[in-house]
């Protein structure tokens, strides 16, 4: 048993006694406003505190969705939205370990001193980008580092495989991945992926740490597959921009297609830049040229010309016209050729490009039917290609049409076109007048297209277009493909300036179609101001035309049909390529 | 179970051994194990707390095991003679080392508190908490009840000296937690009711005073305890932050290590001054109420065994030993509630850090002795 203590029950345990009963009821006092404080927090106002709570850590965050990627033809690569890290600081927390810094910058390949101004001046600042969109394994490397304070954010950015080679066509993303230009802003409805969302638990520091739900599955961009080979894209960039060089042109254009599908094939423009560099992006350098540009055809219209001639039944393709003496007064102006011509038929007007042979054959045809067959062939309409910012050219109406207009349109002033229109033309004509739309993407079915002129008149007229290549003293020489019969046009026109046209200053054009009896591929090579002396379309777009044909029939397996004109050395080097 | 005898009966004869155990050690049975149950919750919470971080344990235990260690030697050996004695002793030394810390001492968070002995880092401070309720209760022991007004003189400027030094470092806080550790002595005195009537005027007036004495941002606290809101991301944050962990914790609490206030670090200072707030949020209601009772049993058996002493000092000692302690836990967890201004008191022998839980422990140490020590009738 517990024995009891002595009581000193003197007054002044007493007191003390009265004093801590006393000192209790005060204790139990607080106790019970502490008490009534945890029920007011905890039960009363638990639903508001817990919201309060909620808003600080309960976030809803983006889940990024993945960009469609855009590939040639043939599945390879030309824009990829590639996942990517960007390095980011607090730096608040690395002013701890400043000593670390030159150590991160080392890794992040940036200025140890710099780096170290740039965090201990922004030291009132929790978050402060350090390199942005590094590559994972890169940036995973500096993690490692382990530095307090470094963090990563994940990012995607959009790379151009073929860079300058494709970079007009495919076009770009603005930094938050919108399309921006060319195929980038023509199917960013397909491409675009909508981003999700789901609701994340943050700390302190903004980072996430437990994903709660997700609110909406985000939804992945669909693949473009675009008719671009990137094959013949390459050849046509390389051709064109080595005949830039040679023949120091200001611009240029080239625009493949393929004649039984109406696909583009191949387009591309000089001056060029690459997509992957932001800085070059400028409209000088970005604009797709063959698209948005426009021009005058000047003699690679006249094919077309006499297209209507054909189909007006005036004339055959045996048709004989006299362009005695050489010139023909029209109103008050004097068109002419170089050398008088005499009475020559029409495979020589267009050979020869005779200015008057034409002059005769538009103003004795009615001007509505050139009208119409150049209506039909699509000129001075946009292609439906569905390509943003494409030009629809020029094209008036004949009833505004004066004898003096006839004439300048035809040989091609007075009107303007785009190569892409150009190249549509040359290609319907090689179809046999049928025309197909022109497509960015691939075309997996037949297209049946529409007959836009008799098949009689397109066949002959490719006939006629031939002699532009093969006949003696022909315009067009140089842009004979070996082992393949081409169909083709020369063009050299005045480029108008302010006040009327510049004499110095030349469009040099070929357009054309191959192989000339079975037509597979239609082509236009537009040089914009060559410089260097010669600038005629047969000197200096027509060996842009034959290098490129001549690459791209071997690329895509058309079989020859001119194999007697070949040199026999050619033929077995021809067979050299396995 | 095989036997409910057998088991009830070797229950009890366990509790017999334990409870002969503590009496050969001096240390009184429901003190201990309610300060057992309360470090028990400590270091649940305080690595729940720390982020489960395993080197605060460390610490946290090393620091219990020195204050355990200080409890039962205390307990057993200082009996009330030698703590008699020892009183002024501890005074006269806590107001020398106060003094060499406002000279000398260790800055830590902006404030001159550490003293740094080459092996141990420590705030005389913390010494005082005890010492100015032993002297002041060594001073009334041989003297007549109520004091007279020259003992009230000197019994001020016994606590006064102390509370200056301390507020100088400065540490507010921790100095008005000194000052009234000795009021409290002054109180259970047996000061007349007058006096206590009387110093409401003048203390108001000291308030008035010593707002104009204080360092901006201790005036910040008041009026940011006075109104958080209006500056949530500065003074106010630390009050709004902990009673939305406390709030949002409930009646049942989000669970444990489950608190997304406290683990995601908007809960400031969250293993030492505002831990309470960390038991609010993971334990609920139910939880704080738990602590409360926890304190409310240590404390009202403390008041318990200083009635039962038999001399003034005794009493004195142990009543504001009891009372001191209720003072601190009040305070804290008032604090972390939003009813009292923020005030650095750590949550006692709850919170992590610091030389407290050993002084803590120790003061319980003294009260045990006191206890055990007694003069039995019969014996």
């Amino acid at each position: 048993m517990k024995k009891r203590p002595a009581e000193a029950d003197t007054a002044a345990a007493r007191s003390f006694r009265w004093r801590a009963a006393l000192v209790l009821a005060l204790v139990l006092i607080c106790a019970a406003g502490l008490s009534v404080r945890a029920l007011e927090l905890q039960w009363l106002d638990h639903g508001f505190l817990s919201k309060q709570g909620d808003d600080r850590t309960m976030r809803v965050a983006k889940i990024v969705a993945h960009r469609g990627a855009i590939t040639d033809r043939n599945g390879e690569p030309l824009a990829l939205s590639t996942p990517v890290d960007t390095v980011w600081v607090n730096p608040q927390e690395l002013d701890d370990r400043i000593d670390e810094v030159p150590k991160l910058a080392k890794a992040l390949k940036q200025d140890p001193q710099s780096l170290v101004r740039r965090v201990t001046s922004n030291l009132d600042r929790e978050f402060l980008y350090l390199a942005r969109h590094m590559p994972p394994e890169q940036a995973a490397r500096v993690k490692a580092l382990g530095i307090p304070g470094v963090y990563l954010l994940r990012e995607y950015r959009r790379y151009y495989p073929a860079g300058e080679v494709s970079g007009h066509i495919v076009g770009f993303t603005t930094v938050d991945d919108q399309g921006q230009e060319g195929l980038e802003l023509g199917f960013d409805q397909l491409l675009d992926g909508e981003n999700g969302a789901k609701r994340v638990i943050q700390d302190l520091y903004g980072r996430s740490v437990q994903n709660v739900e997700s609110i909406r599955a985000p939804r992945p961009g669909r693949d473009l597959t675009t008719s671009i080979d990137l094959r013949i894209q390459y050849l046509a960039y390389r051709e064109l921009k080595s005949a830039m060089k040679e023949y120091r042109a200001h611009a240029g254009s080239v625009v493949v297609l393929d004649v039984d599908t109406g696909e583009v094939l191949a387009m591309v423009n000089q001056p060029s830049y690459n997509p992957n560099d932001r800085d070059q992006i400028k409209a000088g350098l970005y604009r797709n040229r063959a698209v948005t540009d426009i021009l005058e055809p000047g003699s690679s219209i006249k094919p077309f010309v006499i297209a209507a001639a054909l189909e007006s039944g005036q004339y055959h393709s045996d048709s004989v016209v006299d362009t005695s003496p050489g010139f023909l007064k029209v109103g008050n102006k004097v068109f002419d050729d170089e050398h008088p011509l005499g009475s020559i038929d029409i495979a020589t007007i267009l050979a020869k490009s005779s200015n008057v042979g034409m002059l005769k054959i538009a103003l004795s045809l009615k001007p509505e039917q050139i009208w119409h067959t150049l209506n039909a062939l699509g000129f001075g309409q946009v292609t439906g290609s569905g390509y943003p910012g494409e030009s629809a050219g020029m094209l008036s109406n004949y009833s505004h049409w004066r004898p003096i207009g006839i004439a300048t349109l035809s040989h091609g002033y007075g009107l303007s076109v785009t190569p892409l229109q150009l190249a549509h033309a040359y290609a319907t004509v090689g179809a046999g007048g049928i025309e197909r739309p022109v497509s960015f993407e691939r075309v997996n079915a037949g297209v049946a297209g529409q007959q836009v002129i008799p098949r009689s008149v397109a066949s002959s007229l490719l006939q006629l277009m031939e002699a532009v290549v093969t006949a003696e003293g022909a315009t067009g020489k140089r842009a004979a493909v070996v082992g393949y019969r081409v169909a083709g046009k020369t063009g050299t026109a005045w480029k108008s300036s302010a006040g009327g046209y510049s004499t110095d200053k030349y469009m040099a054009v070929f357009g054309g179609v191959v192989p000339a009896s079975h037509p597979k591929l239609a082509t236009v090579v537009v040089i914009d101001e060559p410089s260097g002396g010669q600038y005629h379309g047969g000197d200096v777009a027509a060996p842009v035309f034959s290098s490129v044909m001549t690459g791209a029939l071997r690329l895509m397996d058309v079989p020859p049909d001119d194999l007697q004109n070949v040199p026999a050395t050619t033929l077995v080097q021809s067979n050299d390529t396995p | 179970m095989i036997s409910d005898d057998f088991s009830e009966s070797r229950a009890r004869r366990t509790l017999t051994a334990g409870g002969r155990i503590l009496r050969a050690l001096s240390m009184d049975g429901p003190l201990t194990g309610a300060l057992a149950a309360i470090i028990a919750i400590s270091f649940l919470v305080v690595y729940s707390a720390s982020g489960q971080n395993l080197n605060v344990m460390e610490h946290h235990l090393a620091n219990l095991g020195v204050a355990v260690t200080a409890m039962m030697f205390i307990a057993r050996f200082a009996t009330p003679q030698y703590l008699r004695l020892f009183a002024p002793i501890a005074y006269a030394l806590g107001i020398v080392l106060l003094i060499v810390v406002d000279f000398t001492g260790h800055v830590g968070k902006g404030a001159q508190r550490w003293l740094d002995i080459g092996f141990i880092r420590f705030q005389p401070s913390e010494i005082m908490k005890l010492a100015v309720p032993m002297v002041c209760a060594w001073y009334m022991h041989e003297r007549a009840q109520p004091p007279t007004f020259k003992d009230l003189l000197i019994l001020v400027l016994l606590i006064a000296i102390p509370t200056a030094l301390i507020v100088k470092q400065p540490d507010l806080g921790t100095a008005l937690l000194i000052a009234t550790s000795g009021l409290i002595v002054i109180l259970l005195a047996g000061l007349q009711v007058w006096i206590i009537l009387a110093s409401i005027p003048v203390i108001a007036g000291a308030a008035w005073a010593g707002w104009h004495f204080m360092h901006e941002y201790q005036r910040q606290r008041v009026l940011t305890f006075l109104n958080p809101q209006n500056d949530p991301l500065g003074t106010g944050y630390h009050i709004i932050q902990s009673q939305i962990a406390i709030g949002s914790g409930g009646v049942f609490g989000k669970g444990y290590m489950n608190g997304s206030q406290a683990q995601l670090e908007f809960l400031p200072e969250r293993s030492t001054d505002f831990i309470f707030a960390v038991i609010g949020e993971e334990f609920g209601l139910l939880g704080q109420l738990l602590v409360l009772i926890l304190y409310g049993l240590i404390i009202g058996r403390a008041l318990y065994m200083a009635m039962q002493g038999q001399d003034t000092f005794a009493r004195l000692t142990g009543g504001a030993i009891a009372l001191s302690f209720f003072v601190y836990v009040f305070v804290n967890s008032g604090m972390v509630s939003g009813i009292l201004p923020v005030v650095g008191v750590p949550l006692p022998l709850i919170s992590y850090g610091g030389t407290s839980m050993v002084t803590l422990l120790a003061g319980f140490g003294i009260l045990m002795s006191l206890h055990s020590h007694r003069k039995l009738v019969g014996s």
